[in-house]
């Protein structure tokens, strides 16, 4: 399946603050982890994650440090901050909204959505 | 694995090249690069096509930059600037349109001169209303090139005809003081009401507030610079034709005012077509004069600080001290402006600012006081009146400025809060102007 475009660059916001709300994270690895919850689904161009990232942090929702990890090179970590997470909840409350919007209208899908919305 | 080195040396030399991606932001991305090609060659790829599959991911280089110049700057200019290529035809065609709303503005002084009968006779009508015969014209031009629908071009007529209405029909006194106000007041009310054709009908955004912060600092940059070369002329022209009889001054008389008027609206086009020139220049430019004077600021706060402001205060040096906070205003806002998000990170220029901004605070402080003491004493007159409403304006304004770029500088802050407040106070300051046009005078009885 494919996830159309404007929907992937909506949730992508969501996505990377709920994953950064797990723990500190670089940007390989966020980019697996949602490449893994959505089984493969949301189609990302890599590069993009980039210019997400350093919007979220000019909006002060994260944080970075460049560290150089005991066995690796030095690296760009982010780590999510308290008005990240006040976002994310705010988020999380729109998109919970919209899932049951559609539920309402999309008898049979019901169970699925209602996973998503209050997942 | 050696040619992988030398593959991924020249993809970082070529991305680095990019509008809008700079050095820190190709490690980042040359660290994810070479993360894909460690796993994909863990699962049995050679390394030269983990490259090539790495480098795929990570998306056209054209495609990236984009994106990262909308980030870094998230401003209309710069990705029409970016997608330009398809549209070269535009700011070829740009000038003439420009050219013409010029000459109108030009055209339009001229007609008020010689209804007036200036220079032999200068009434105060013309003062009044001089900027009225000039901004119309740049709004006329900010809306078209916006493509305006009919309802945005009466929204941006409707403040001129009100404000035109304002200073013509109240009934001045002889040489009042509100009129003199009304002077000084209107071209700054004007100035905000071409805000909204330049916004493209919009007020609320706070990125086109912002824009419109830069664009003014830029266009004044260009004014200036026009002037200066306006000034050479002006002396050749006098040098060369004063021994063939002409008489220069009368020259100078009539190209002088279709000059300046024109220069407003051939400035803003520079702006707005020769963006990459102003833009290389302002930020320079504000780096040299910033650090003057939050130097020049902290020892004037120290020194008052020290003698006292109360003996050497009248209507001279107040006009001083409020064109000084406004200038640094001016500074630190425009700094602001032109600021490269992409390093929004703290340096030393927010240490600088930050002095600058708390030190026309302490002046503006002791202005305030002395001010306070001197209507107890003498009760409010116009000049008073507008002058401590200025004042007022400032303080809040380099409160809330200097409370929050300190926060940014400790790190309990970002520098977005910053940005927000003063684009949200940016309307204060139209008001203000805006009272003292309509408000003030008949309040002192147009005295």
């Amino acid at each position: 399946m494919h996830v159309d475009k404007d929907l992937v660059a909506a949730s992508a916001t969501p996505l990377v603050l709920a994953i950064l709300s797990e723990g500190e994270s670089y940007g390989y690895a966020i980019l697996k982890r949602v490449r893994a919850l959505s089984g493969g689904e949301l189609e990302w161009t890599d590069g993009m994650l980039y210019p997400l990232l350093h919007r979220l942090r000019r909006l002060g929702y994260v944080t970075t440090e460049w560290r150089t990890p005991p066995e690796g090179r030095r690296r760009k970590y982010y780590a999510i901050t308290d008005e990240g997470r006040a976002a994310l909840a705010e988020q999380q409350q729109q998109w919970v909204a919209v899932t049951r919007a559609l539920n309402d209208v999309w008898p049979g899908s019901g169970a699925v959505l209602t996973a998503l919305g209050e997942a | 694995m050696e040619s992988v080195e030398s593959q991924i040396a020249e993809w970082r030399a070529y991305i680095a090249n990019a509008p809008g991606v700079n050095g820190h932001d190709v490690d980042e991305l040359e660290d994810h690069l070479r993360h894909q090609i460690d796993e994909l060659s863990a699962a049995g790829l050679t390394p030269d096509e983990g490259f090539l599959i790495a480098v795929k991911r990570l998306g056209e280089v054209d495609g990236l930059a984009r994106e990262f110049a909308r980030e870094h700057s998230g401003r209309l200019w710069k990705q029409l600037l970016m997608s330009g290529d398809d549209e070269p035809a535009r700011a070829a065609s740009g000038w003439l349109e420009a050219l013409v709303f010029a000459v109108g503005a030009a055209v339009a002084i001229q007609v008020a001169r010689l209804a007036a009968g200036f220079p032999d006779e200068e009434p105060s009508w013309l003062a009044r209303n001089a900027t009225l015969f000039v901004l119309p014209f740049l709004a006329a031009y900010f809306a078209r090139g916006r493509q305006l629908d009919t309802r945005h071009w009466v929204l941006t007529a409707t403040p001129f005809v009100l404000l035109a209405l304002v200073v013509n029909v109240y009934p001045w006194g002889a040489d009042s003081d509100t009129e003199v106000l009304v002077v000084f007041s209107m071209p700054v009310v004007l100035w905000f009401v071409v805000a909204y054709p330049y916004m493209g009908g919009t007020i609320r955004a706070h990125d086109r507030r912002m824009d419109f912060v830069r664009f003014t600092g830029e266009w004044f940059i260009y004014y200036v610079l026009i002037a200066l070369g306006g000034g050479v002329l002006m002396a050749l022209i006098a040098g060369i034709f004063e021994p063939t009889g002409v008489d220069v001054d009368r020259i100078a008389a009539w190209v002088l005012p279709s000059g300046a008027a024109g220069a407003v609206i051939v400035a803003a086009w520079l702006v707005e077509s020769k963006q990459r020139v102003v833009e290389n220049m302002a930020p320079v430019l504000t780096m040299l004069f910033t650090p003057m004077f939050a130097v020049m600021l902290a020892c004037a706060a120290v020194v008052y600080a020290v003698t006292g402001i109360g003996d050497a205060f009248d209507r001279e040096l107040l006009s001083v001290f409020d064109a000084l906070l406004v200038v640094v205003l001016a500074l630190v806002l425009y700094g602001m402006s032109a600021r490269d998000s992409s390093t929004s990170s703290r340096d030393w220029m927010d240490g600088v600012q930050l002095i600058a901004v708390v030190s026309a605070l302490v002046l503006d402080l002791m202005v305030l006081g002395t001010m306070f003491a001197r209507i107890g004493d003498l009760g409010f007159t116009p000049n008073r009146t507008a002058a401590l409403g200025l004042n007022l304006v400032l303080l809040v304004n380099l409160a809330g400025a200097a409370w929050l770029s300190a926060r940014f500088l400790t790190g309990r802050s970002t520098l977005h809060r910053l940005e927000r407040w003063q684009t949200t106070y940016l309307p204060v300051f139209a008001l203000w102007a805006a009272t003292v046009v309509v408000v003030l005078p008949p309040l002192f009885a147009f005295d």
